[in-house]
């Protein structure tokens, strides 16, 4: 792991109308870490990660991406960059199987024309890759997949792009208890492969289960930034529900703890 | 915790599809798995046509004729050419209501540009070029209506099919009837090829499809996609033969009087765009795409698919098909009339689509429907009339075949659903 972060947000403010989303947030994610970012509702998880993905452009403050500065202007420009988010809602087609839709939008093609072998074949090899054992075939529609089964579609996808950040929007909110688990799994495979990964979780086990650190925020600011080793749940909710905001200088240099 | 045992609990059993062996033995059970679990396809459709034909072939004197085939070809193939586009509209999710006049824009301007002693007078075959790009001028037009200003395609082409009707009205009012005396826009409905030119045309197409199969399994070795049986894929081979030279044979065993008939370029028209058009939407990307935007629009919006273009593109496929149709609708009469389009064009050609399992809420349907669909209404209406029954029973019995296939349709989507397919 390098001293530099993979992704660096500084300063970050985002105001829609009289309402005040993010004020002055600060965020890292190392190289093959996997850095929760939790907060109840109405905290601007999703703000900030439509701010990486490029739904949204923030007011102020500036994205550091691999210690250089970036301008996110959309969804293209952060795949461009490497960065990959996996929504909630999953965005896959049940109508089509699990090839079409782990190369939709960026096909394999000659003159327009489907190469369809290489998209299987490379398919297959992702899905082996992460360990994803439990699907069948890869010709099969998605609408045939379990819920567990759909999660591990959807960030295979996001992982398959030579992809350097996985932004990763509640994986496990519609999941059963061996579904959960298996998706887990593959979160924190996702991290030992290297990458970085942003999981935002309501579920504090899920958090404790795969994240390195996590990062709390309430009310669209900065509460703390914890190591998971060296935090209990306890704190994290109190951080939560009551944590004082804070502006830490320089996040990196003071990872644990609750101002008190 | 090791992988296998966070995996095992959610591991599917193996499907039911991998344990049947390859052989003749394995194309039954395969079939038996089909229909049980509702994957029927089209041989409903099919079975459904060759019933047709045994009825009316029985009940009807004249049915059984090489005339009434050939004119059986030419009555489907603008329908056909309509429902095409129907196809690729309902993939989408929406509808094209306009199709039936923009049809008639496509007659019109046609016979506008063929009309003798005119200034603007031109070339046959450049008269109908021009005629298909300004209705798919006009189709984008109010696919970009859609896309771009988010009216629902129903009342945008509502629209269309008031002002279009209106153009019409206006331009026929006073002069009634246009004559289009073009050898070439006749020839689209009315050219028939020679005995001999029909053999080498069947051949062609019965071709192209175990063409296709063999460069999938050459391309695709070690896929899934390559993997279709040889005996399947020999049994379909040998129906489309069948459907192809059995066409040819019965097109060309027949006399108007003292005109020898054959194979209607009408036939092979529709034949053509079939191809082109399934080409299109299942090899090329633009294909994929019509199909990830009726499934789930917002999917593909993320996955950086612009859909508002893919949107504009299909309704000037729409616009282009019913400009094509429309020609050979007014080249059946030689003439385009106040009474344009014929019957209920447009409702025969969304009908067509439908009963060939094109799905109305997007994502789900193959171009083959709409041919199949096509085929089995033109069928219907044509061996009806020849009974003498009247338009009422015509329209009766289209509407209980269409509302019998839907219902079929929706059973099968819930067997398959049951079965987890």
């Amino acid at each position: 792991m390098s001293d530099t972060p993979l992704l660096h947000l500084q300063g970050i403010t985002k105001t829609f109308g009289s309402v005040q989303a993010l004020t002055d947030v600060d965020f890292e994610v190392m190289d093959g870490e996997v850095m929760a970012l939790v907060g109840d509702n109405g905290a601007g998880k999703s703000t900030l990660v439509k701010c990486i993905a490029g739904t949204h452009s923030a007011d102020s403050g500036r994205i550091v991406f691999e210690g250089k500065e970036v301008h996110i202007h959309g969804p293209k420009d952060a795949a461009r960059l490497g960065i990959e988010v996996v929504y909630q809602d999953l965005a896959l087609c049940d109508n089509l199987d699990v090839v079409q839709n782990m190369y939709l939008g960026r096909e394999i093609s000659r003159a327009q024309i489907l190469s369809e072998a290489p998209m299987e074949q490379h398919t297959s090899e992702t899905l082996k890759s992460l360990a994803v054992t439990t699907i069948k075939s890869v010709r099969q529609t998605v609408a045939t997949l379990s819920g567990g089964q759909r999660q591990s579609v959807a960030v295979a996808r996001a992982v398959m792009w030579n992809s350097k950040l996985v932004v990763l929007d509640e994986p496990t909110a519609a999941l059963g208890v061996a579904q959960t688990e298996q998706v887990l799994e593959l979160v924190r495979r996702l991290g030992e492969q290297g990458l970085g990964v942003i999981l935002i979780s309501h579920n504090l086990h899920d958090v404790f289960e795969t994240a390195d650190r996590i990062t709390v925020l309430r009310l669209g600011r900065n509460v703390g930034v914890f190591e998971r080793r060296k935090t209990t749940q306890q704190a994290v909710v109190e951080a939560i529900t009551a944590g004082k905001p804070t502006k830490v200088a320089g996040i990196s240099a003071s990872p644990a703890g609750v101002d008190a | 915790m090791t992988s296998a045992d966070v995996v095992g609990p959610d591991r599917a059993p193996p499907l039911e599809e991998e344990r049947i062996s390859d052989g003749i033995q394995g194309v039954w059970e395969r079939a038996w798995l089909n229909v049980r679990t509702g994957n029927l396809g089209p041989v409903p459709i099919i079975v459904g046509e060759i019933a047709v034909v045994i009825i009316f072939g029985f009940t009807a004197t004249n049915f059984f004729t090489s005339v009434n085939f050939v004119n059986l070809i030419t009555e489907t193939a603008g329908t056909a050419m309509l429902a095409y586009g129907v196809v690729f509209v309902l993939l989408l999710g929406e509808i094209d209501l306009s199709i039936g006049y923009l049809a008639g824009i496509g007659a019109l301007v046609v016979a506008e540009l063929q009309l003798p002693g005119s200034s603007w007078q031109m070339n046959g075959i450049l008269a109908m070029l021009v005629a298909v790009a300004v209705c798919a001028v006009i189709g984008g037009v109010q696919g970009s209506i859609v896309a771009f200003v988010g009216v629902p395609s129903f009342v945008v082409t509502l629209g269309g099919f008031l002002i279009w009707q209106g153009v019409i009205l206006n331009e026929l009012q006073q002069r009634g009837t246009i004559i289009i005396q073009d050898r070439w826009i006749n020839y689209t409905d009315a050219y028939i090829f020679s005995p001999g030119a029909g053999w080498p045309i069947a051949a062609i197409f019965t071709a192209l499809y175990p063409a296709s199969v063999l460069y999938k399994k050459i391309v695709a070795r070690g896929t899934q996609i390559g993997q279709q049986s040889w005996i399947s894929a020999g049994l379909k081979t040998i129906g489309i033969g069948i459907a192809a030279f059995g066409s040819v044979a019965i097109a060309n065993n027949g006399k108007i009087i003292d005109t020898p008939e054959g194979l209607p370029l009408a036939g092979l028209i529709i034949v053509f765009f079939f191809v082109l058009l399934t080409f299109l939407a299942k090899w090329t990307t633009f294909g994929r795409h019509v199909y990830a935007v009726g499934g789930n629009a917002e999917a593909a919006r993320r996955s950086g698919i612009s859909v508002k273009r893919i949107k504009v593109i299909v309704f000037m496929i729409s616009g282009a098909t019913a400009g094509i149709g429309g020609i050979i609708f007014a080249a059946q009469v030689n003439s385009v009339a106040l009474t344009f389009p014929p019957g209920n064009l447009l409702l025969n050609a969304i009908a067509s689509a439908v009963i060939g399992g094109v799905s109305l809420f997007g994502g789900r349907g193959e171009v083959r429907g709409a041919l199949l669909g096509a085929v089995l209404i033109g069928t219907l209406q044509n061996g009806l009339n020849t009974l003498s029954i009247s338009n009422g029973w015509i329209y009766i019995v289209t509407g209980l075949v269409l509302l019998g296939a839907v219902t079929l349709d929706t059973v099968a989507v819930r067997l398959q659903a049951r079965s987890g397919r």
